[in-house]
């Protein structure tokens, strides 16, 4: 971690409800340099919605307020909506879970890749075709140049995937922030995609911010995980030691998994303590 | 309780025709849990369909209870097998409350005492009364999974079908819904077979598991030997793999190659 990509200090994301606010974020406070960060947590944690607060994708209602959040030397707080679609593709990316509801159903893949380096690249027709072609064959795609005139109806959804990772790395943005995306995908292909992303993420040297629900896949693909629960980070570690880790919640979520080789009559079922809802320091 | 012998189930006819099963065979005694793994399009939520009466088969036969069932059942044929899908929120009629969800069955099987019934399949799965006249909206994902649980077990079948019953819920929710399962099976003596993509899932709730790649039943397999590794298929190995988590240096760069069908 010799140089910060992403700073967030404080972040907190409030939804207006009828019975009051809801507080969907409270607080999140990291920093990401060009490693590999896990965020876990189970649905309304607040881990998607972190995202997608950096990537300035929380529209009206919500609030989102920070004491800091800096891209570089970019303070996306005051950032305006031109400002950040300049930003997304070119700085900071994201890849979500499902290809099929991603990618444009009327469009070739390829096209739609040629179009990201066009628009933030201002190329010409024939190098953003030929730059599609090449971050195609960068996620592995033997032919090319048969893929690049599929449309996304047509290809598998690993192959989606893969589509996906291309078209968010071919404008070279520092830092991909994937949301679930192998969920959807068979095991086997799982470990593929993510070899792929691994691997470019790596010869980048990008910053990636991982948020799934998988305890087993964030401890083994991440450097350093955040655990989530109702909108705050309860526990930050390396995702080596997550098992060691110390907060009872995650403990908790440990134990509620399902070994093999380790068949227990009872799953311990986790105790959700009121305690944990209350604002951390 | 489960006999498949040399059952083959297609789509479609004249050149169109897919084959989705091919010549399965697979028992499950009566009280028993079995697995099955494989990857998607291998056929096997097709064999749990196929045994509920949702898709006809072409080849070979099918027994329940010793009796052989085929496209048409007789309404006790259809009482005996229930199946719990996988997203709840999908396989619920998002219009009716819990009470008309539990009605309907009874009512179709002209079966007696159905306001008890409703009672006791509720209280069963860990419902309370409270929950009773609320919508499917209404309910949180693991409780929208305990309704259509509680709609399987109503019927007081001999066979539950799990497809994939807990690959929509959390973590926390996930061990609740599988003890939930086992203790029903400790107590009902219900013979299981459930489909699942996920190898713990299955190994904590089944002895044996069957594993599936393109319609064909590749190997049975104890839930024991998985865990020791000692499988004789590639994909199984394969699946056993990635269930250990993410291993870069378990994929060599050649192997990460891809070509468009």
């Amino acid at each position: 971690m010799t140089d910060t990509l992403l700073t967030v200090r404080n972040l907190s994301v409030t939804y207006p409800g009828d019975d009051g606010d809801v507080r969907a974020v409270r607080n999140v406070s990291f920093t990401l340099g060009r490693e590999r960060l896990g965020i876990v947590g189970e649905s309304g944690s607040g881990k998607s919605t972190t995202g997608r607060a950096i990537m300035g994708l929380v529209g009206r209602p919500a609030r989102v307020v920070a004491d800091e959040l800096r891209l570089g030397d970019i303070d996306l707080r005051v950032l305006s909506e031109a400002g950040f679609r300049k930003l997304r593709g070119q700085r900071i990316a994201m890849v979500l879970q499902d290809p099929k509801y991603s990618l444009d159903p009327v469009m070739s893949v390829g096209q739609q890749i040629a179009e990201t380096h066009r628009a933030h690249l201002r190329s010409s027709a024939r190098d953003a075709r030929r730059a599609a072609l090449e971050m195609l064959q960068a996620v592995h795609i033997r032919d090319p140049e048969r893929v690049y005139t599929m449309y996304p109806h047509q290809v598998s959804g690993g192959m989606g995937q893969r589509v996906m990772i291309a078209m968010m790395l071919i404008a070279d943005p520092d830092i991909l922030i994937a949301d679930e995306p192998t969920s959807a995908l068979d095991v086997t292909v799982q470990t593929k995609v993510l070899a792929i992303m691994d691997d470019l993420v790596r010869s980048r040297g990008m910053g990636l911010i991982l948020i799934s629900h998988n305890l087993h896949l964030v401890s083994s693909f991440c450097d350093r995980v955040l655990v989530m629960y109702a909108g705050q980070v309860v526990e930050t570690c390396e995702a080596a030691n997550l098992s060691e880790a110390k907060h009872p919640y995650t403990r908790g979520l440990l134990a509620a998994l399902p070994q093999l080789g380790n068949r227990r009559i009872e799953l311990p079922q986790l105790q959700r303590d009121p305690a944990w809802l209350t604002d951390l320091p | 309780m489960i006999k498949l012998d040399d059952v083959t189930i297609t789509y479609g006819t004249g050149s169109r025709t897919l084959v989705a099963v091919r010549d399965v065979t697979l028992t499950v005694p009566e009280g028993a849990a079995v697995g099955l793994v494989g990857e998607s399009g291998s056929g096997k939520s097709t064999v749990l369909r196929a045994i509920a009466g949702l898709v006809p088969y072409t080849a070979g036969q099918i027994l329940l209870a010793g009796e052989r069932v085929g496209r048409r059942r007789t309404t006790a044929q259809r009482k005996i097998v229930q199946m719990v899908f996988q997203d709840p929120y999908g396989s619920l009629h998002p219009n009716q409350t819990v009470d008309q969800i539990l009605a309907m069955p009874v009512a179709i099987h002209r079966l007696e005492r159905g306001e008890a019934r409703i009672a006791r399949a509720l209280a069963e799965v860990g419902l309370g009364r409270e929950h009773r006249y609320r919508y499917p909206h209404q309910l949180s994902g693991g409780q929208r999974q305990r309704v259509a649980i509680a709609r399987a077990l109503i019927l007081e079948p001999r066979i539950l079908l799990l497809d994939e019953p807990t690959s929509a819920l959390d973590v926390s929710v996930q061990a609740e819904i599988l003890n939930l399962l086992s203790g029903l099976r400790r107590d009902h003596g219900l013979t299981m077979l459930m489909v699942s993509h996920d190898l713990a899932v299955i190994a904590h709730l089944c002895e044996s598991i069957g594993v599936m790649s393109r319609g064909e039943l590749l190997e049975v397999t104890t839930a024991t030997a998985m865990a020791n590794n000692q499988v004789t298929h590639d994909y199984t190995r394969e699946l056993l793999r990635s269930n250990a988590g993410f291993d870069r240096s378990s994929v060599s760069s050649s192997e990460l190659d891809e070509v468009a069908d």
